[in-house]
């Protein structure tokens, strides 16, 4: 069993001891240490059931290759599950509990799978649930969805409580991974003067050399990590950030780092995560190499761990993964293990060769301290069910019949060789080469990813880079399957991804099955889709694969890796967006007026606009019925702020105005406003409004709320691009200017009473005519334009003034039984006239044409944006859909986007339509439905009733009518 | 105007930084050429037109450089309609252009030593080596803003006066205590 | 994510600050023109595997657009340079034929 020793752990302060619990179970364990070594620390061998099978698993690893042991992490709003064990720091008070289990991990009911593991082969979920195609969405899913998956999710309830951000920041040098290569690295580049970032994922740095208790440069490795790092510390030049995993390299040197600052101080007024957005000249992967299970029948038990992970618990935490210890390997380097847990007294069984013969100075060194090394051996199988008990024993070169010894134990270390952990070389597209002695992928410094200016910008340096330092020892011999011809029964017994189940038989069935290509075994078998994705896993089993399709590993290949390089949360990827900055939300000066007068919102762009403003106990339908009546009736008001006001201005400012509309503007007069439509170069209407004309050189547009940037761009782009030797400038005065509708007849009464220096009768200030003066004390731009059918006028004030103009207004109208109205009293209204709105007459592929639209383009010009595109041949097709007016026979209103259907099928199947409804309202004047649509032909053929699909099914039957349903005449806004 | 109010009314936070409401500012846009408007500059405030990304800074108030052909004159609320006559006047005939925008934006002034750092949270930014009368337009978080370094630890921004309020709540977000990073020393 | 530097403002900068335009130095062809000089304006884009002259414009700095020659296979930025030119600049033409001998041109 698992335990504390009397002595040691060079990270662990044994005066500070933490309580936590791990399945309601109270442990003890000590500052500094991680939650693996504080559970393997207090005996807890077992923490979690596998993801298919349901078998026990126990700790694996000592770091973020960690597979198997994934926990839940805290509860109520900072409940978190998939945590890893290997990489969360110790802290009074935790709270973890173990995943994947029911009723208990000591006791699984879903651990029958693991009886039915030969039901249960590669690709079972695709071959069993294939057909009948409907029983997946409403059977099969939601079973698997149950039944799969590792934690479970948040209570949907509850909201994380911490906050997270992120940063920018800039060097010549990011180094990632704190071991020796990379602290050389920031040393040698901040001496350069360059500017150094240096990250570590754990909170200490100093990489395996200070576990090995490697010599460097004369001193011990802790020293001179320790005084290195001080220096580092010291440089102006350098950032050092400890608990710091960069997650991903992209293109062009950027590289996002995941910093966990507060993790292990929860509660902590502080940033719980903060992902920093680095921009680096040059990416130095340092991240070191991950030691690689052996494939043998029951690796997966709890008790059989990575031979330098057990030396991680012994030197850095003075933990024992168990009383007596066997090692495996194929290498020397897990002699080292062996070594030190002889020398903390731990007793070693044996350690087990794959290897002819171990002649190293280090099997040498263990054969001297006493312990006992089995050459030419593998384990047959591990004994034992929640832990080891002991491990059978075979000749390597054999099919595992014949057991030769078994060896007690509780604990088995095992070591495949290592392999450089090339990750970030590979994100943005570093070639690897396959190293034949080590047997792994190492960088191909010839075929770096490339950076913006063509050369490379990752380099790996140290074990990354496939330095492992293990020049003086004995040659390792690949191992991909223990014993090596190990039979069927072992190879469905051998674990090659334990967090995903996946053994070598899956591997092999699906290369018998005609999965040739890594990257489809990977799917097919799920082998390195773990959230480990496949650190310890993906070489052996695209070793496996090649095994099986006859061909050497690096004709296989390696899959894709991809960012992150470890999972890196929620929390640091929205950064501060959340809540009420989740979005900008624009608003307008009036906004809170609105706000306060219980305004229901719609959303336009960023923008909030009031859609009505209920009453106590009012229907929304009921206020824009009210709002309707009353500005028809009496006065209105409405925030018409978020419309775009776009100055254009210079000498060749009526030309640039003559491309841009497809009407004619250069010869509008200055006082005077015309109504406009933009184009794009298709001839499909982008944009309408208001234009006015403000001097002899310049004009001011008004666009739709959602048009103002992007119409603000379409010009700059064409001034810049095309025309650039036209003398025109346009700026953007969108937010200078508050402005407000006043509509309704009593209109003009109600600025007459604010008073002012504008004469505002109907013979000097007529329709479509615009003033500027003094109103009610304020400066104000007076445009008299109607997009309702009411006399109105549209009133321009200085922003920071808008929302005092605005209350003038209401005081001054109080008399006349002003109100304000929202957007949907604006819709309402200007259907009512047949006024069309971008968006919903429109979609991007309707001209002017196809809405009536004809008398605002210009016959006269030569071009305009959009004209040509106007001239095709199916633009002027008479087939084209067009817009009328539709009244229901019964006075019903039309569902929104209701087609009109005909018989018959079109050329692709579908069935035939000859129109659509692309407006519709109840509409209070009128006490009726009434709608706007597409219609084949249609103005040809007013009076005719066709049918329309309804909501409810079946269809309604409705009148083609003229668009204007309103005063068609224009008595009422000419007054 | 005694009725001017800017879209942040005084609004105030404290913390990493102290972030503030520069309240109604006097904003003016000038296109053209940057010689030409250097010289209507230079007539009507004494102030010249400054060099690519940065600002000038006088008694009259100050320009910012805001692209090839745009500066942006910041000035006391009051006097900008009449500055901005004075300017047309002077730019005479010229191809130029003169608007008043000074509601159009809402400007914050940043004071602090960790400043950079705060900015650092929100904007994609190098502020190593940004020096005083230097000026950057880039974005903050989600929408366009530009900053400019007018002491050793006093910084204004400027954004558009609809997203003030998301700017300030943002900059007051990543600027709360514990949230201090060290980037910038 | 990729590293501009915009020629108008002269400031090095992240994607996010900068809004594509698609094809570069395309010719517009209106009333006039025939279906194919329309077509080729409008809609036939090329899609190279290597250089690539593209429209970007400093959306959220100076505002300006500008010219980049870009290769999208590897990423590599020739170089970028105003808006207001016909043709790519004979030195970043140099600087893709050194790199690229196989490139046939940018027409």
């Amino acid at each position: 069993m698992s335990h504390r020793l009397g002595t040691g752990g060079r990270l662990i302060n044994r005066t500070r001891p933490l309580d936590f619990t791990f399945n309601g179970k109270t442990m003890r364990g000590y500052a500094g240490d991680t939650l693996a070594s504080g559970l393997l620390g207090a005996g807890q061998v077992l923490v979690g059931r596998s993801f298919k099978y349901h078998r026990p698993r126990g700790i694996v690893a000592s770091g973020a290759e960690e597979p198997n042991a994934l926990v839940g992490l805290g509860e109520g709003q900072r409940f978190e599950p998939n945590q890893r064990v290997t990489t969360t720091e110790l802290f009074s008070g935790l709270k973890a509990v173990s995943q994947n289990h029911w009723p208990s991990l000591e006791f699984d009911v879903g651990a029958i799978n693991a009886k039915l593991w030969r039901f249960l082969p590669a690709g079972f979920y695709y071959k069993t649930f294939i057909s009948p195609r409907p029983l997946w969405k409403h059977v099969y899913e939601p079973i698997i969805r149950k039944s799969a998956g590792l934690g479970k999710a948040p209570d949907a309830e509850t909201r994380d409580i911490d906050r997270y951000e992120q940063l920018y920041a800039f060097c010549d040098v990011l180094i990632a991974g704190g071991g020796v290569a990379g602290i050389r690295a920031a040393l040698d580049a901040a001496q350069a003067g360059k500017r150094v970032v240096l990250t570590e994922q754990t909170a200490s740095f100093g990489g395996r050399a200070v576990v090995d208790g490697d010599d460097i440069d004369g001193q011990s490795a802790d020293a001179w990590v320790d005084s290195q790092l001080a220096a580092l510390k010291g440089m102006e030049n350098v950032t050092v950030l400890p608990r710091t995993m960069v997650a991903g390299v992209h293109d062009h040197g950027y590289a996002l780092a995941y910093e966990r600052v507060a993790d292990h101080q929860p509660g902590a007024d502080k940033p719980r995560h903060r992902l920093w957005r680095i921009r680096a000249g040059q990416i130095v992967a340092a991240t070191g190499a991950i030691e690689r299970p052996l494939s043998f029948a029951g690796n997966d038990m709890p008790g059989v761990m990575l031979a330098a992970a057990i030396r991680d618990y012994a030197v850095n935490f003075g933990v024992a993964v168990g009383k007596t210890v066997a090692i495996v390997t194929n290498n020397d380097d897990a002699y080292r293990t062996a070594l030190i847990l002889n020398d903390l007294g731990v007793n070693i069984a044996a350690v087990i060769d794959a290897r002819v013969e171990a002649t190293g100075d280090l099997p040498a060194k263990a054969r001297a301290a006493g312990i006992r090394v089995i050459e030419d051996a593998a384990v047959r199988y591990v004994e034992g069910g929640k832990s080891v008990t002991g491990v059978q024993l075979c000749r390597f070169n054999s099919d595992g019949g014949a057991v030769f010894e078994t060896l007690a134990c509780d604990a088995l270390g095992m070591s495949g060789g290592w392999s450089p952990v090339v990750h970030l070389w590979s994100h943005c597209g570093g070639k690897l080469n396959w190293d034949e002695a080590g047997a792994f992928f190492r960088p191909d410094p010839n075929r770096p990813p490339l950076g913006h200016d063509g050369k490379g910008f990752v380099s790996c340096v140290g074990a990354a880079n496939g330095e492992l330092g293990n020049e003086d020892e004995a040659p390792m011999l690949p191992v991909w399957l223990m014993p090596a011809q190990a039979s069927y029964e072992l190879r469905a017994k051998a674990w090659l991804d334990p967090q995903n189940d996946v053994k070598v038989s899956d591997v092999q069935l699906a290369a018998r099955e005609g999965y040739a290509s890594v990257e489809h075994t990977k799917r097919y078998t799920t082998l390195g889709m773990a959230t480990d994705q496949g650190k310890l896993s993906n070489i052996n089993g695209l070793a496996i694969l090649s095994d099986a399709l006859g061909q050497p590993i690096p004709q296989t290949g390696t899959t894709t890796f991809r960012p992150p390089y470890t999972p890196i949360s929620l929390g640091a990827i929205t950064g501060e967006a959340r809540g009420e900055i989740f979005q900008p939300l624009r608003k307008t000066p009036m906004h809170d007026w609105h706000e306060a007068k219980g305004a229901h919102w719609e959303p336009v762009g960023h923008w909030r606009r009031p859609y009505c403003y209920p009453k106590a106990g009012e229907s929304h339908a009921e206020a824009v019925s009210r709002e309707i009546n009353q500005t028809r009736n009496a006065v209105g008001l409405l925030d018409a702020t978020t419309l775009g006001k776009i100055l254009v201005k210079g000498p060749d400012a009526g030309r640039f105005m003559d491309m841009l509309y497809t009407n004619m503007m250069s010869t509008l007069k200055v006082g005077k406003c015309r109504y406009g439509l933009m184009c794009n170069e298709n001839g499909f209407l982008s944009d309408d409004g208001v234009v006015a004309r403000l001097s002899e050189d310049s004009w001011l547009c008004h666009t739709t709320s959602g048009g103002a940037d992007r119409i603000h761009a379409w010009m700059e782009d064409w001034l810049q691009c095309e025309w650039w030797d036209w003398k025109v400038h346009v700026v953007n005065l969108t937010e200078q200017f508050a402005q407000i509708a006043v509509v309704g007849p009593k209109a003009r009464q109600v600025l007459e009473k604010l008073g002012g220096d504008i004469d505002l009768s109907a013979d000097s200030f007529p329709f479509m005519d615009w003033k500027e003066g003094q109103l009610g004390g304020t400066a104000a731009r007076i445009f008299r334009i109607s997009f309702s059918g009411e006399l109105s006028y549209e009133v321009a004030v200085p922003a920071s003034q808008g929302l005092a103009f605005w209350e003038k207004l209401l005081a001054a109208g109080e008399e006349f039984g002003i109100s304000a109205y929202g957007t949907e009293a604006l819709h309402v209204m200007r259907a009512e006239k047949g006024f069309i709105m971008i968006g919903d007459e429109t979609d991007g592929t309707v001209i002017p044409q196809d809405l009536g639209l004809n008398w605002a383009i210009s016959k006269k010009k030569d071009d305009f944006l959009g004209k040509r595109g106007m001239e095709r041949e199916a633009m002027v097709s008479p087939d084209r859909w067009k817009l009328v007016g539709l009244e229901t026979l019964d006075g019903s209103v039309l569902a929104d986007g209701a087609l009109a259907p005909l018989p018959g099928k079109n050329a692709n199947g579908q069935s035939e339509t000859q129109g659509r409804v692309t407006s519709t309202y109840h509409s209070p004047t009128l006490g009726k439905g009434i709608a706007m649509g597409l219609v084949h032909n249609g103005p040809a053929r007013m009076g005719e009733v066709i049918e329309f699909q309804a909501a409810s099914g079946g269809t309604v039957s409705a009148r083609i009518v003229d668009p204007c349903f309103y005063d068609k005449a224009g008595e009422k806004q000419n007054v | 105007m005694s009725d001017a109010v800017s879209a942040l009314k005084g609004a105030r936070a404290s913390g990493m930084v102290d972030l503030a409401d520069a309240g109604p500012t006097g904003m003016i846009t000038l296109r053209g050429d940057h010689g030409l408007l250097g010289d209507s500059l230079s007539s009507v405030l004494g102030l010249s037109a400054p060099e690519r990304r940065r600002v000038v800074t006088g008694e009259a108030g100050e320009v910012l450089w805001m692209s090839p052909d745009e500066l942006l004159v910041v000035l006391p609320y009051d006097t900008a309609p009449d500055v901005a006559a004075a300017l047309e006047t002077a730019l005479g005939d010229a191809f130029a252009t003169v608007a008043v925008v000074s509601d159009a934006r809402s400007v914050m002034h940043l004071s602090g030593a960790q400043t950079r750092d705060v900015l650092a949270k929100l904007m994609p930014v190098d502020f190593a080596g940004f020096e005083l009368g230097e000026l950057r337009r880039s974005r903050v978080a989600q929408v366009a803003a530009a900053v400019w370094r007018r002491s050793e630890n006093d910084w204004a921004l400027i954004c558009f006066r609809s997203v003030g309020g998301y700017v300030f709540e943002a900059l007051a977000t990543v600027g709360k205590p514990g949230g201090e990073v060290g980037l910038y020393r | 994510m990729l590293l501009l530097t915009c020629p108008c403002c002269g400031v090095t900068a992240e994607e996010t600050e900068f809004s594509n335009g698609g094809e570069a130095h395309l010719k517009r062809f209106g009333p006039g023109s025939t279906d194919a000089e329309y077509e080729a304006y409008m809609f036939a884009r090329k899609n190279p595997r290597g250089v690539h002259f593209e429209r970007w414009r400093h959306a959220y700095g100076c505002g300006k657009w500008f010219l980049m020659a870009r290769d999208t296979m590897t990423l590599e930025v020739y170089g970028t340079y105003k808006a207001q030119t016909t043709e790519p600049p004979a030195d970043i033409v140099d600087k893709i034929k050194a790199r690229r001998p196989e490139w046939e041109g940018y027409k």
